[in-house]
């Protein structure tokens, strides 16, 4: 498995990132404490934290949206302060949020996925491939004459990961982008943030609060309060049952069952993540005669 | 509630007026709008008639649907009509205690009508047939050469872009204040003028602090998206003037000729 490769290329580096704001009484409140982290080519990276813990902050950062107070963040190599580079790092780094509705441009879809090769200047012909790409990428192609307001919101969602991949994004960071939709919409955009990251071969790093779909990334860093407190594959992080529920997260349901029943005396395997694993174990200990008496 | 609004009223199709550059569709109707205020006779008005009939025709368009643009201002129609039927000085055809018709004020009355009434018609014509974008485009080509003195030709179209696409997403959000607030007791129905102008307030306020965070958040995609204002910007879609614009402009100064002459000779 490709997270296993210690020799990956490194194309986000984070080191010693702290950020602070003042609000309005003066108050310095402190977002980020000194994170270190490098984002490896090709890697699947979920964000998990709970409100206020720095999450969305620290992806801000990763396209110079803001940039470092203290530390620094590169981008393949290039410095986000640097202020000549900011297109380039911009282009490298594509970014989706929470509210399909609120990046949304133009009225027609095809429009608004050329909206970024148009700011960049790409000839037409070329824009024209690019967004015929990106909106088959996202399996939208039929919908390139709709109007945006008339698709569901998990459509809605796709056309913004279009209009991101018309930039040919060599990384693609999402702040909670299922957070508003329902569960349909939520497994539309796993699959194609998924398929992106294994068939287009884009780094993905996706910031969220539900833990099925950080069960589904390469890899797993959970932050508190403007720290990076545990990282690892999701089997390693997720093992970590009472630390997680410590610091107000949650774990994927079928750890917690197998952290329940272990917890009440069944020798049971921890670490398994999708259903059929944990049904397979489970009925495995009930042909054994294990859990019934537990 | 909001849903039978239809902004811009564009009604989509491919006829030969549909297929035009915008550039060429807006100069023409300003061409148009001149000529309407510039026709002095019954036969020039004649010809104007025969001219945006077979337009709407070739528009592919069913008169019912242009007729309706129309609706709207017949009252401010008659109220035109009667001030310039009655106020007018001339020759007296009838009169009435201090009601007079005049010869001039008949003939007026007449003109005032027919020019709102094509100028109505011309103008719904232009929007029935072009798309909001092309229309924005079209005029943010149009306005390009004044860049240099200063008109933000860009900024204006990409504005009038954001905020066509935004219309349909805030209407759907005031209709969900407008019940969330009625599920908690607001009455929006009874009451004098005054008071259900109040009633609108807490309707209004999540709306415009709604309206702020949505710009805040686009302006950060945007940002993301590397727009940078109008430097150096391509297009999708670069307009591009043919023959058929070509074909479109000799007719209209063949038609605007032909008013000359009825000026002239009639």
């Amino acid at each position: 498995m490709k997270y296993l490769d210690k020799n990956a290329e490194t194309i986000i580096e984070i080191k010693n990132l702290e950020f602070s704001y003042e609000d309005a009484e003066k108050k310095k409140s402190t977002v980020l404490k000194g994170i270190n982290l490098s984002i490896k080519k090709g890697e699947f990276l979920a964000i998990l934290g709970h409100n206020g813990s720095g999450k969305s902050t620290l992806a801000k950062h990763l396209n110079a949206i803001l940039v470092p107070q203290n530390g620094s963040v590169a981008v393949e190599g290039i410095d986000t302060a640097n202020e000549n580079a900011l297109y380039d790092i911009r282009q490298r780094v594509g970014m989706v949020f929470q509210n399909p509705d609120n990046q949304l441009v133009a009225t027609i879809v095809e429009e608004d996925v050329a909206f970024a090769p148009e700011n960049l200047g790409v000839p037409e012909t070329e824009i024209r491939k690019r967004v015929d790409y990106a909106l088959d990428a996202v399996n939208m192609s039929e919908f390139s004459k709709h109007a945006p307001h008339m698709l569901s919101g998990g459509q809605k969602q796709r056309i913004a990961i279009a209009g991101v991949l018309a930039m040919k994004p060599d990384v693609l960071v999402m702040d909670e982008p299922t957070a508003m939709l329902d569960p349909i919409g939520r497994r539309e955009i796993i699959e194609t943030v998924k398929k992106l990251n294994r068939e287009e071969n884009i780094t993905v790093v996706m910031i969220t609060h539900f833990m099925e779909e950080a069960a589904q990334a390469d890899r797993v860093v959970v932050m508190n309060r403007g720290e990076s407190v545990m990282e690892g594959t999701p089997k390693e992080v997720f093992a970590h049952v009472e630390e997680l529920k410590k610091i107000g997260l949650d774990v994927p349901q079928t750890t917690e069952l197998l952290y329940l029943l272990k917890k009440s005396g069944v020798e049971i395997k921890q670490d398994l993540l999708t259903v059929d694993e944990c049904v397979e174990e489970i009925l495995g200990r009930l042909e054994k005669g294990e859990v019934a008496n537990g | 509630m909001f849903k039978d609004i239809t902004l811009g009223q564009f009604f989509p199709g491919n006829s030969f007026i549909h297929r035009l550059d915008p550039r060429t569709k807006i100069l023409c109707i300003i061409v148009y709008i001149a000529i309407i205020f510039c026709i002095k006779t019954f036969a020039g008005y004649g010809l104007l008639a025969v001219f945006t009939v077979a337009c709407i025709l070739i528009s592919k368009i069913p008169f019912s649907f242009v007729l309706k643009g129309v609706k709207p201002i017949l009252f401010f129609a008659a109220l035109t009509a009667v001030f310039n039927l009655f106020l007018t000085d001339g020759k007296v055809l009838w009169s009435w205690k201090f009601l007079k018709i005049t010869y001039e004020g008949a003939n007026l009355a007449v003109f005032m009508v027919l020019r709102l009434f094509f100028l109505v018609l011309g103008t719904s014509l232009l929007t029935l047939t072009t798309s909001p974008i092309a229309l924005t485009d079209g005029i943010e080509r149009l306005l390009s050469p004044f860049k240099k003195i200063g008109v933000p030709a860009h900024e204006l179209a990409m504005m009038m872009t954001i905020a066509l696409r935004f219309v349909p997403t805030l209407l759907e959000e005031t209709e969900k204040i407008i019940k969330a607030q009625t599920a908690r007791g607001a009455d929006f129905e009874s009451g004098n003028l005054i008071s259900r102008a109040k009633a609108m307030i807490p309707i209004l306020i999540p709306l415009f602090i709604s309206a702020f965070r949505r710009a805040d958040d686009l302006a950060v995609a945007m940002e993301c998206r590397c727009y940078r204002g109008g430097e150096n910007r391509t297009r999708l879609y670069t307009l591009k003037m043919g023959v058929k614009d070509f074909v479109c402009w000799i007719i209209i100064i063949l038609f605007t000729a032909g008013i000359v002459v009825t000026n002239m000779f009639f």
